[in-house]
């Protein structure tokens, strides 16, 4: 089976366009420190959420690695920095960096086993390595604490200078700026010729493994790198709500960074900005009116982009933007 | 060493039952998964449904067990066949992430739909008085339930058996899982056929939901919570290889039940040691032909 992604991908040797949004998001994400103060934990949250499913357009819409177990990274992420902080090492920053390692050798050791299966296998393997950390985590209480999780953590102000505040403020700036450093990195990584190479892969394994390029070790690299950015997300969660609990690795969050993606739009790395805060403020709000609504509506939304709107909130962007100038670009389906 | 062989005895048969159940929700998705090509991962879904239904049919209609299960499958079976014309039939040529997450979406309307109407709790099915006692066997009690799961697995296999090896209906299933357009070429109602093993899968699934309730109990979470293991199953009987799904089901669910039993730190997730080792090594699926 041919896996493709239902990107409207960029072709390859185009710049990515509408950087406009990614500045637009960022300057709406400053705007919110200032006009809902009382709310930047929530935004801080969608946030971490927003990098996390960052991480997953790397291995899914650049790399076509389709996987539902992608929470591993980010439990690993969680723990390691939980850990850390327990042990004694407070420091934040590095804190992160530390943990987005330890995701990424989970992801460099998996790579080469999981990474030659294609379609439903490496859908399956992805969820069921998903599933085994969740239950061993779930099992391993000394280490993780079980469903209790890891708790009574304090981190050392960031830099040596914010103190973390009971409001988010720090909070929110400190995700705020990883997000952005991360999505540079991204956009640079796109426009490398690794990201070429990615997107060949994506397109045509076998092409790409005939041209001489060796295709595992860059799925590899490609996983290990989202991987780190997956693990800096889940210590992030780790670092502002100082608690770890089980749910970091559990097949709903992986599902949830899907949907997130999908929603936002897959392949450009505007999806994570845009579907981050769509989805988690609607499941906020839905949560509230109704606890069992949300499910239903987040249903219906997925269903609503499959058949109807598909490439997402950043493909109806796309098409708008287009048609107010009187053109759709090449190489557009529909 | 008799204790471990009659400790053994009863790891093979209650781990045969807990298989039966799994081989009875999970065979129809194998079927719709190798003849449509597409992950159904709202299967477990239609497998609550049945369960619920079934509740409803006795709670509600004060209807008799053996015929609430029946008329419950038949509902489901309705609604797998037009889910399929309406909305499944739209997925045969699109990405298969595609597939996986309009599917997921329809597994969440359920969820969701499901709490809504019974409430978030779990919720049991009053056996017949018949299904209740237990029997005995080698000198220890052995659930009739338990037995009973065994026989319609039993008959299910038997039927399947029928079905495909005795009926032009099963050769022209067979042609259509193996070469769709060769099928159609031959003038075989390729659309009808899907269709209708669509709503068998679904049928299916909805009995192992509702007479399985015993050993998967009924919560709105069911369509979310049994996944994995249903597509174990799947992916480890090679997507479209019915026979080998009969084996696959009674091994992980026998392991599975030996593991929970003799290893109790590690028995939750020795299973899926299991699947990532297999599915790496194999990813056709256990009994795919090399090639």
């Amino acid at each position: 089976m041919k896996i493709t992604v239902s990107s409207t991908g960029l072709s390859a040797l185009d710049r990515p366009r509408l950087p406009m949004i990614a500045l637009v998001v960022f300057a709406l994400a400053l705007a919110v420190f200032f006009v809902f103060p009382d709310r930047l934990s929530l935004a801080a949250y969608i946030g971490i959420f927003a990098l996390f499913a960052l991480s997953l357009d790397l291995a899914l819409g650049m790399a076509g690695i389709v996987t539902l177990g992608h929470a591993a990274f980010f439990g690993v992420g969680a723990y390691t920095a939980g850990w850390l902080a327990l042990a004694g090492w407070q420091e934040p920053i590095t804190g992160v960096v530390i943990s987005g390692l330890c995701a990424a050798a989970l992801a460099g050791a998996l790579g080469p086993f999981i990474l030659r299966l294609t379609g439903l296998p490496l859908v399956m393997v992805t969820l069921a390595v998903g599933v085994f950390l969740f239950e061993a985590a779930n099992k391993l209480t000394w280490l993780t604490g079980g469903d209790d999780g890891l708790y009574g953590m304090t981190f050392s102000p960031v830099l040596g200078i914010f103190e973390w505040s009971i409001y988010g403020t720090t909070d929110y700036l400190y995700v705020l700026a990883w997000l952005a450093l991360a999505f540079y990195g991204c956009h640079r990584l796109t426009t490398s010729n690794f990201g070429l190479a990615l997107r060949g892969v994506r397109e045509n394994r076998l092409r790409m493994s005939l041209l001489g390029s060796s295709v595992l070790a860059q799925l590899t690299l490609a996983y290990a790198l989202s991987a780190f950015i997956a693990g800096v997300a889940g210590a992030l969660l780790a670092q502002t709500s100082e608690f770890v609990g089980l749910e970091v690795l559990s097949v709903e969050k992986s599902i949830d960074v899907v949907v997130i993606l999908v929603l936002g739009g897959v392949g450009h790395l505007y999806g994570a900005l845009l579907g981050a805060p769509v989805y988690l403020l609607i499941k906020d709000m839905s949560k509230e009116w109704n606890p069992h609504a949300w499910m239903i509506i987040i249903g219906f939304m997925l269903v609503f982009v499959m058949l109807v709107a598909r490439g997402g909130i950043h493909g109806v962007l796309h098409k708008v933007i287009a048609r107010s100038r009187g053109k759709l670009p090449n190489g557009e389906p529909r | 060493m008799e204790q471990f062989l009659a400790s053994l005895a009863f790891i093979i048969l209650y781990g045969g039952t807990y298989g039966a159940v799994l081989f009875i929700i999970s065979v129809g998705l194998v079927m719709t998964m190798g003849l449509m090509r597409v992950p159904n991962l709202a299967h477990g879904a239609f497998a609550a449904l049945g369960g619920y239904l079934t509740i409803l049919l006795m709670n509600q209609a004060g209807a008799n067990y053996f015929v609430a299960v029946p008329v419950a499958v038949i509902l489901v079976a309705a609604l797998g066949a037009l889910a399929e014309r309406t909305i499944y039939v739209r997925l045969y040529n699109i990405p298969e992430l595609d597939q996986i997450l309009l599917t997921v979406g329809i597994a969440f309307i359920f969820v969701g739909g499901l709490a809504l109407t019974f409430g978030p709790n779990v919720f049991t099915i009053r056996l017949p008085e018949v299904l209740s006692g237990s029997v005995d066997l080698f000198g220890r009690s052995f659930p009739v339930y338990r037995v009973f799961l065994l026989a319609v697995g039993a008959l299910i296999i038997l039927g399947f058996w029928l079905v495909f090896d005795r009926t032009t209906l099963g050769a022209k299933l067979r042609a259509a899982v193996d070469n769709r357009s060769m099928a159609q070429a031959t003038g075989i109602n390729v659309e009808r056929i899907v269709m209708l093993a669509f709503a068998a899968g679904t049928g299916l699934a909805a009995l192992g939901g509702a007479i399985g309730a015993g050993l998967f109990p009924l919560e709105p979470l069911y369509p979310i919570k049994y996944l994995t293991i249903i597509l174990i199953i799947v992916a480890l009987s090679g997507f479209g290889n019915i026979k080998s799904s009969i084996v696959v089901a009674m091994v992980v669910g026998i392991a599975d039940t030996a593991a929970r039993y003799y290893l109790p730190e590690l028995g939750g997730f020795a299973i899926y040691a299991l699947v990532i080792a297999a599915v790496a090594m194999r990813p056709a699926g256990m009994f795919a032909r090399q090639g």
